[in-house]
């Protein structure tokens, strides 16, 4: 019979008492760091600049994409062709000061400083599809406000027609300008009543934080039921016409990429079919996701094409 | 270079091992989760990048010999075109697997809807009898025919980079460096063709 009578524990393995009393604290904070470092969490971030902002209207309760794989996986071609190059490239752009030029067809033009604007626009939340021409999409919580809602205080005239949107054209910080892959600066055009539909979106943030240079900082435009080239990034003029823009990949491809260019499975790109989509985010064995027309968003939008081939308007 | 028999096959296994890293380093970043926001398409872009690299690589070593004078290049020929018929098979394949998840329905509405995938199965096609007939048995089965059906790797060469610039959206910046290597190396073919055939008539 083995009877000990000391103590086998050392005064050194004993913890200190303080420590001892501050576990529940080392706990939160554990936790929470893992918290903030492992999951990017889908929705908005607990301190993001936006993290208030409400849930707008047609905002879906859909799986929201890794804020990650949005953030690493764009196309902009300003900076780079590769998707994730323009992560770190365009760290090198600006977005304050910044302002808009307004143009055209309207009663108010003028240059509009981006902090006037936003004023004037309250931003809210909004979990929208966005499906790229290239067969992939991903699910976002943008933070912004509707177009129409600006557009309208710039009073355009009966002869607005169309808004033209360009980006930036500086290649000294954007370096894929200095490359003639595509007519710079990079132009995208709605038709009016596209562009005062409730569902489109001027964007300035995601994630309820400030948008990250890549995927468009400090505004760009978000139209959930075009495929993504259409929703132009880092815009800083805005033209009111009475016909009907040239954008910058009909104007590359015209046969490829229409002025409309709203998601149809049913209208494949010459190269490829637009059937299915790739849901980022998903195991590599999930299946593609049937692509919907209009993106889903048929209900809010076919209306406006009624009448329209949509296989001669694509 | 004279070496031994040894030393050869030592070299062949650094050459087999060094031209399998490209797959374990892909395989490595999958099962780390490190492929980025579409796994299968790095998985996918990227064995399809190896197997047009090793089919270069193949159609380097006969100019390398005709250049150098040297025999050694052509020991390493069957191991380089082998490798681009392993790469371009796991490109196939996840393809088939992965992207389609192996609908047929997936299948018969996107591939012959896009050109760019007709040219790549066409390409496979084309490198299966090559690969099927790789062993020095086959070889010496098959005699003068060997080397005739052999040179259908030509052809999968330029199919293959009709596939490249077919699938490119806008910038074509890679395919034309392959487009033109592999110019160069079948240029120099023809070439070294054109002179044999006139060295035949000036006799």
């Amino acid at each position: 019979m083995l009877i000990k009578t000391k103590s086998n524990i050392l005064s050194s393995e004993i913890t200190d008492r303080a420590v001892f009393e501050s576990r529940r604290e080392f706990i939160k904070t554990a936790t929470a760091l893992s918290a903030g470092f492992m999951l990017p969490s889908p929705g908005q971030a607990a301190t993001g600049k936006y993290a208030d902002a409400p849930v707008g209207p047609y905002s879906a309760k859909l799986q929201v994409t890794d804020r990650e794989d949005v953030a690493n996986y764009t196309n902009y071609y300003e900076f780079s062709t590769n998707k994730t190059d323009s992560t770190v490239l365009a760290k090198a752009l600006k977005t304050a000061p910044w302002t808009v030029e307004v143009t055209g067809e309207v009663e108010k033009p003028g240059v509009y400083n981006l902090e006037d604007i936003l004023k004037d626009n309250p931003v809210q939340e909004r979990i929208y599809r966005f499906r790229c021409v290239e067969a992939w999409s991903m699910v976002v919580p943008w933070i912004g406000f509707p177009l129409g809602d600006m557009l309208k205080r710039f009073k355009p005239t009966s002869k607005a027609k169309f808004v033209e949107f360009t980006t930036l054209n500086n290649p000294e910080i954007m370096v894929g300008q200095r490359s003639g892959v595509l007519d710079w600066p990079y132009v995208e055009g709605l038709r009016i009543d596209e562009a005062m539909h409730p569902l489109t979106m001027m964007v300035t943030g995601m994630y309820g934080d400030e948008l990250p240079n890549q995927n468009g900082a400090p505004l760009r435009l978000i139209v959930p039921w075009k495929y993504g080239f259409k929703s132009i990034k880092a815009i800083v003029k805005i033209r009111f016409t009475e016909t009907m823009p040239e954008t910058a990949w009909h104007k590359s491809a015209p046969g490829e990429y229409g002025f409309y260019a709203n998601v149809n499975p049913e209208v494949p790109h010459p190269r490829w079919s637009q059937s299915r989509e790739r849901v980022l985010g998903g195991s590599i064995f999930t299946p593609k996701r049937e692509t919907e027309k209009f993106n889903g968003y048929g209900e809010e939008v076919a209306a406006l094409y009624s009448g329209m081939d949509l296989k001669q308007y694509f | 270079m004279s070496l031994g028999k040894k030393s050869w096959a030592a070299i062949k296994i650094i050459v087999f091992l060094l031209s399998l890293t490209p797959f374990a380093l892909l395989v490595n970043d999958g099962l780390n989760d490190q492929l980025g926001a579409n796994p299968i398409e790095t998985l996918h872009f990227g064995f399809g990048d190896w197997a047009l690299r090793f089919l270069c690589i193949g159609l380097a070593l006969t100019p390398i010999k005709t250049i150098t004078g040297q025999g050694w290049p052509i020991r390493f020929r069957r191991m380089m075109g082998l490798f681009a018929f392993f790469y371009a098979s796991l490109h196939l394949l996840v393809f088939i697997v992965l992207d389609l998840s192996l609908s047929w329905e997936a299948f018969k509405d996107e591939v012959p809807k896009s050109p760019y995938i007709l040219m790549g199965l066409l390409t496979y096609l084309l490198l299966v009898p090559l690969a099927a007939t790789s062993t020095q048995k086959m070889q010496k089965r098959l005699g003068r025919s060997w080397i005739k059906l052999h040179r259908l790797v030509y052809a999968a060469g330029l199919t293959a980079l009709v596939h490249y610039f077919w699938l490119v959206k806008k910038d074509y910046t890679e395919p034309l460096i392959y487009a033109v290597a592999i110019s160069i190396l079948l240029g120099m073919r023809i070439i070294v063709y054109c002179k044999r055939t006139a060295k035949l008539f000036s006799l």
